[in-house]
């Protein structure tokens, strides 16, 4: 495996769970919910996929019960933030801590212990081709994954009915009551939607990125993903040239601190952040078009009049 | 993402503390870095934590308050550990130094012991291991296993300790090799698996072909399993992880120090102290030394007991600092004072030691 090959394929491992948790974001705050409990629903599906693929020993069933401990943990925050109308942004901070703390629980008895490995996919033939063979049909199931929601959404968020009422709930919530759909439940799927893409990123964690269970293994990531959704003003196909962009300038940022260049590794480590949002604002630099993006109801609350 | 997490951490500690009761025992604080679980550092201060507890039953009340951000966050959590009457409180990290030495100010009847610093109060001890010992011995094995002569370290952040272990392993490298290379990656994290294992890719994939870290997790470890190479454990016996890859690894053992100290708080004997212990006062501990060949291994259990035995120190001259400079001249040993303020790198790291 020469060196850029390597590189490649660790930008890839290194952008797919950004990519995977903000997607879910995405779809969530384009239904107008602002859910700050990403980082929590991560790590809640770290655990769960790590457990479940630990005592079953099929990665398989680990994937299922991350996307599962994320969407638990995201129908919890529904359930406060729709029905019982919470402070999103408070909200969405405590489901991040017991998102921590309650994974943290769980997995006590899973520290220390290795894990379950998601394989490659091998195709014959096609994985074998010098180069482009491993990276683009070697890699394992929820990297394609998270390049089939992004395209997945944008059409379901653009060309279709559905697409249309998420983003009319997330614009204007009273219109889309008045219009008669129900605001609630569209965003109780938005926000479920944005679990199950959480948990898919948690698990890529515990199941491929490392395979093992730690505390706080997430670092952050779900916090950085967050943010990408806000600077790619809510479009699927720039959040995916942000995850990548920040991944590719973290490894690179690796690699050219290992050369012995001398950069300062402070400044390497900050590269990244600054760079997508550098990237970011500048194409996104049309006004309009970012006014018209924003979901304009991201956050509030909407308490229908009955 | 730091700051962001400092935010979250300051949340959790109001929650993290556990609730004191009894009044006549002592009790004792813990201030870690990391989470309990990240099977490195804060797991075995958590061990010696609870070889206290053991040891002492009923006469001792242990608390502590994890993943604590080194910085402002440090000080309300050793704050409110002594508010809660904890008597004698260990922080255990090189960033909850200036804290410690605040809060200690405040408290001057609660005992503080503060790990791998070099300040101290009267009521502040200061005590870390000789790490260093344990980085020479691997730094042997990794040069003579080594096929591309190629070592990469993985290195948290540029303090004199971290610094010292990457000296210790080239010491202990060009011993065997003198034409040896290392390549030095700083993930300014202490506890990142993601970052460290996305580290150990690169270096791997810059020819290095044995992977030693001074960070928490056991990522690294697993990615060089993973690729057929080799490395080192840190803080605790990482075998589990990685059966294939490692090497060995050096242990802290914090047991027997925290047992002593508290005994003291009890009997009243405390003084502040600095205590410097390595494989001699068994503060630091090899693991077995697994997947050698006979020679090798035979070597380097002669190596650990000549350190043990004071017969070898890692730092003896003749040693040149990256620049050119003499550090010390033969015979002689680099003086623990600059030992502890560590800031020069010897010469062959294929690095510039971030200022």
């Amino acid at each position: 495996m020469d060196a850029t090959q390597a590189v490649i394929l660790t930008i890839i491992t290194a952008s797919t769970p950004l990519l995977l948790a903000a997607i879910g974001e995405l779809v969530t705050e384009r239904s107008g919910v602002l859910n700050l409990g990403v980082e929590g629903m991560m790590v809640m599906g770290a655990v769960c996929g790590f457990a479940a693929a630990y005592t079953t020993g099929n990665p398989y069933i680990g994937i299922l019960a991350g996307v599962f401990g994320g969407v638990a943990l995201a129908f919890f925050f529904a359930i406060l933030t729709q029905t019982l109308a919470t402070n999103q942004v408070a909200t969405g901070l405590a489901l991040t801590l017991l998102g921590l703390g309650l994974s943290g629980l769980i997995g006590e008895s899973f520290v220390g212990l290795p894990g379950v490995k998601l394989q490659q996919l091998s195709i014959p033939f096609l994985s074998t081709i010098p180069f482009i063979g491993p990276i683009l049909f070697g890699q394992d199931i929820l990297v394609y994954a998270s390049v089939a929601l992004i395209f997945a959404t944008t059409y379901v968020l653009f060309k279709t009915r559905v697409g249309l009422i998420i983003r009319s709930v997330g614009d204007n919530h009273n219109s889309a009551h008045a219009l008669g759909y129900n605001v609630i439940a569209v965003r109780y799927a938005c926000i479920m939607f944005g679990g199950a893409c959480s948990g898919l990123a948690g698990a890529y964690l515990s199941l491929a990125y490392t395979p093992q269970w730690i505390e706080n293994m997430t670092a952050g990531r779900g916090w950085v993903a967050l943010a990408l959704v806000v600077f790619s003003t809510w479009l699927p196909k720039r959040l995916a040239i942000g995850a990548y962009l920040f991944g590719a300038v973290w490894i690179m940022g690796l690699y050219v601190q290992a050369l012995g260049f001398g950069i300062p590794s402070q400044f390497l480590s900050s590269l990244p952040y600054v760079v997508t949002i550098i990237a970011l604002v500048i194409i996104s630099g049309n006004k309009t078009l970012t006014r018209v993006n924003t979901p304009a109801c991201i956050g509030q609350t909407f308490v229908p009049d009955r | 993402m730091k700051k962001i997490l400092g935010f979250a951490a300051a949340i959790a500690l109001s929650l993290a503390i556990v609730p004191a009761s009894a009044a006549d025992k002592l009790k004792v604080g813990f201030v870690y870095v990391g989470p309990v679980g990240d099977h490195g550092w804060s797991y075995q201060h958590d061990q010696g934590r609870k070889a206290i507890e053991e040891k002492f039953g009923d006469k001792v009340e242990t608390t502590y308050v994890e993943k604590v951000a080194e910085g402002p966050d440090a000080e309300r959590a050793i704050e409110r550990l002594a508010r809660k009457g904890s008597k004698l409180i260990f922080t255990t990290s090189f960033g909850f130094m200036e804290p410690t030495l605040k809060v200690a100010k405040r408290f001057p009847d609660v005992k503080f012991e503060h790990a791998t610093g070099y300040k101290r109060a009267d009521n502040v001890s200061t005590y870390s291991s000789r790490f260093y010992e344990g980085r020479y011995i691997i730094g042997q094995i990794a040069a003579k296993q080594s096929k591309s002569g190629v070592a990469g370290y993985i290195a948290s952040f540029p303090i004199p300790e971290v610094v010292r272990g990457i000296n210790a392993f080239m010491l202990g490298a060009q011993s065997v090799n003198p034409d040896f290379k290392l390549k030095v990656v700083w993930v300014n994290s202490w506890f990142d698996p993601g970052k460290e294992a996305d580290a150990a890719k690169v270096l791997i994939g810059q020819g290095a072909d044995i992977v030693t870290q001074h960070t928490d997790s056991t990522a690294p470890l697993q990615i060089a399993q993973e690729q057929g190479v080799h490395g080192f454990g840190q803080a605790s016996d990482m075998a589990a992880f990685a059966p294939k890859a490692q090497y060995t690894s050096i242990i802290d053992d914090w047991a027997s120090y925290y047992i002593n100290r508290t005994q003291a708080a009890l009997d009243g004997t405390w003084k502040s102290e600095d205590t410097w212990g390595g494989l001699n006062e068994k503060m630091v501990v090899m693991a077995d030394y697994t997947n050698l060949p006979d020679d090798v291994k035979k070597a380097a259990q002669e190596t650990e007991a000549k350190i043990a035995s004071g017969e070898l120190h890692p730092f003896q001259g003749p040693i040149t600092k990256q620049d050119g400079s003499v550090a010390v001249k033969e015979g002689e040993t680099v003086a623990v004072g600059e030992l502890l303020g560590m800031n020069w790198y010897v010469k062959g790291i294929d690095d510039q030691l971030p200022q």
